[in-house]
């Protein structure tokens, strides 16, 4: 009677404090230049070098620009955070996929396909959107540096165990609703705080349907709602995904390796500390419209009225409103937009270019709109190019960019101007992600292309049925 | 050795908002440094100054009015990234605990690993203290963390709060999970042994 999470977790137990307190041992540890520089300085000056160093893979990801990368990155301070890195990463022996490595992109792109991922891991990195990689059947989740430095060190991790949780979607999905939209109407229903202290497991038929790409759409947001970790029990997806990618067994220790899988799955009488159902029927192309994730909506509704949010929360619903220059009411189809950003370690994979190149084919991008296309790694650049997916985009007025965070946050020169509207692909609505005074609109790639393609914010299903 | 955490009596600054996440803590353009130090300056950046680098005077840390070493915000505090800079940046301009009604988890183990404690109270408490800051500014509060209780001294309630005693031992004892990592390293190589 255990959960997936229950059976994963249990295997990584090290030791147990008298308070419940877990010593968790984990078995991936990712690294990129933003929050690990504190962790490798507090290694040294404590005189330790990392435990297990072959279970640490660098990748720097957050700062780098996403043209030229041939030459020397030209902000300083980014320069200096990705060179440090590097240079850790030398100092200790760890792996290093650095810019224009064939194995480079976001993290979170890179990690599952070249099959530093697999299921049944325990994996961290210092970044929240580590939970994507519990697509792959693994416990994976966001931690400080302080806990980047405990890994390091140790291999461990102290940890108490989340709630679980399963959110289970029942039916088939509509045409023209991708995976985001089906995570922008999960968090919406479950509210940005409302999966906090728990760990997730998604299931039913919607899930089961989905591609691997999907998934980690899915798990990739399960922080947005609060939850340490979204995961998926592998199944036939996942091992035809997985098989002959880098980094996973081969010959008799694959065959092992997958007989092991096949055993990870939330038992038939499996308890959780909370069960949600939704219904896939129900779920439109989604947008958001305010400054964080769970204000959403399906593309054709309105902005909801003062009086219909709860009395606590009305000053920050106006705050968002007035950020974003909407109105309580208002109706978001229609809207004019300035950018589209497709990319990210939420729709920056191979997938969500089919979607947009999809809707984009044989139409032009509206004039007034600046558009920014980033694969989320080289190894989706490849395949974008081998798909010739490039041409059609080329020949609809975008232009491919290189991989990395790129505009989800706005570290490198990827800036929307403020008060700008961005339809973006990303995890994050923030006030100021995406560069201070930017406004963003989530949506997944249809939506995203839409949008490019019409300059106002529009229904995808309209295109794609003309 | 960090530094312990006991008795705190202190003046607070309100928040009243719900939400904060951490890149308005503290935004990303401003995470490229490779110490812990210097973030203080630059939290709640985007709400304190405005573009040309002006102090907002609308802003509560711009203001007079509110002084002290506890920070007191609406629900869902520290959402979002799992940005440690957050952490650093709250406790670099010289706040010692958060009071909300609720954290967000990253947010929350980073807190405790600086030093920094996060204060879960009940939303009628959190209620009451807002409205208490709103009628006299210098109201203070009682943490104590070795009895797990917070008061507000204007109103005299008193409420208990949860931590984990793991992570309360650490904090009073200002010990960090490293040092008890590392004495427990026989147990990890014994468990790779075991398991791998």
């Amino acid at each position: 009677m255990k959960t997936l999470f229950d059976k994963i977790w249990e295997k990584h137990i090290v030791d147990t404090l008298p308070d419940g307190t877990t010593q968790l041992y984990i078995d991936r540890l990712y690294c990129h230049e933003v929050t690990s520089p504190q962790a490798f300085a507090g290694l040294k000056e404590r005189g330790l070098k990392p435990f297990r160093p072959e279970r640490v893979t660098c990748i720097p990801d957050h700062n780098i620009p996403t043209l030229n990368q041939d030459r020397p990155i030209e902000d300083p301070v980014s320069k200096k955070q990705v060179d440090t890195l590097e240079q850790h990463a030398k100092d200790f022996g760890l792996t290093y996929y650095g810019l224009l490595h064939p194995r480079n992109g976001i993290i979170h792109v890179a990690g599952p396909e070249n099959g530093l991922t697999q299921p049944g891991m325990t994996l961290v990195c210092g970044d929240s959107h580590t939970s994507t990689h519990g697509a792959l059947g693994a416990i994976a989740f966001g931690i400080g540096t302080s806990e980047v430095e405990m890994t390091l060190a140790t291999q461990c991790l102290m940890q108490r165990k989340p709630k679980t949780m399963r959110i289970t979607i029942d039916g088939n999905r509509k045409p023209g609703v991708t995976a985001k939209d089906m995570a922008l109407y999960i968090i919406r229903k479950m509210t940005t705080g409302g999966a906090t202290g728990y760990f997730v497991e998604y299931a039913g038929e919607a899930i089961r349907h989905t591609t691997m790409e999907d998934r980690l759409t899915i798990c990739n947001l399960s922080i947005e709602m609060g939850a340490r970790g979204g995961m998926i029990a592998p199944d036939r997806v996942t091992v035809d995904y997985l098989k002959g990618r880098e980094f996973t067994p081969r010959g008799e220790a694959w065959e092992r390796a997958v007989a092991c899988w096949e055993t990870l799955h939330s038992d038939h009488d499996a308890v959780f500390d909370k069960e949600v159902v939704f219904h896939a029927g129900d779920i439109e192309p989604m947008i958001t419209y305010g400054t964080n994730p769970g204000m959403g909506l399906g593309i054709r509704e309105q902005i909801p009225t003062l009086e219909s949010i709860d009395e606590t929360g009305r000053t920050s619903f106006r705050k968002a409103l007035d950020y974003m220059g909407f109105q309580p009411g208002d109706t978001m189809a229609g809207k004019k937009i300035d950018y589209v950003f497709l990319g990210s370690c939420t729709n920056g994979r191979i997938e969500d270019f089919r979607a947009f190149a999809s809707l984009v084919e044989g139409r032009k991008k509206a004039p007034h709109v600046t558009a920014w296309l980033v694969p989320g790694s080289w190894m989706v650049e490849k395949q974008i190019r081998a798909e010739g997916i490039d041409r059609i985009l080329t020949e609809a007025g975008f232009r491919l960019r290189q991989p990395g965070c790129s505009a989800c946050l706005a570290m490198n020169d990827d800036k929307v101007p403020p008060g700008k509207y961005a339809v973006s692909t990303s995890n994050r609505n923030f006030e100021g992600r995406q560069g201070p005074g930017s406004r963003t609109i989530l949506a997944g790639p249809l939506v995203a292309a839409a949008a490019a393609v019409t300059g106002v914010i529009t229904d995808p299903r309209d295109l794609l049925n003309e | 050795m960090k530094e312990k955490f006991t008795l705190l009596t202190s003046a607070c600054v309100p928040l009243p908002l719900e939400n904060v996440d951490t890149d308005q803590i503290i935004p990303a353009r401003f995470l490229k440094a490779t110490t812990k130090e210097g973030f203080g300056d630059n939290l709640f950046r985007d709400w304190r100054y405005d573009k040309e680098d002006t102090p907002n005077p609308d802003f509560v840390l711009n203001q007079d009015t509110y002084k002290g070493r506890i920070l007191v915000a609406g629900k869902n505090f520290g959402s979002g990234s799992s940005r440690e800079h957050a952490a650093w940046a709250i406790a670099g301009y010289g706040f010692r605990a958060v009071v909300s009604s609720f954290f967000a988890d990253i947010f929350k183990n980073n807190s405790m690993n600086n030093g920094l404690l996060p204060v879960v109270v009940s939303p009628g408490f959190l209620a009451e203290l807002f409205a208490s800051l709103e009628k006299k500014p210098a109201t203070t509060l009682t943490i104590d963390l070795p009895n797990q209780t917070i008061t507000n001294n204007e109103t005299h309630r008193t409420e208990s709060f949860e931590i984990n005693p793991y992570k309360k031992n650490c904090l009073v004892n200002g010990l960090d999970d490293i040092d008890y990592l590392l004495a427990n390293k026989s147990k990890i190589e014994a468990y790779e042994k075991a398991q791998l």
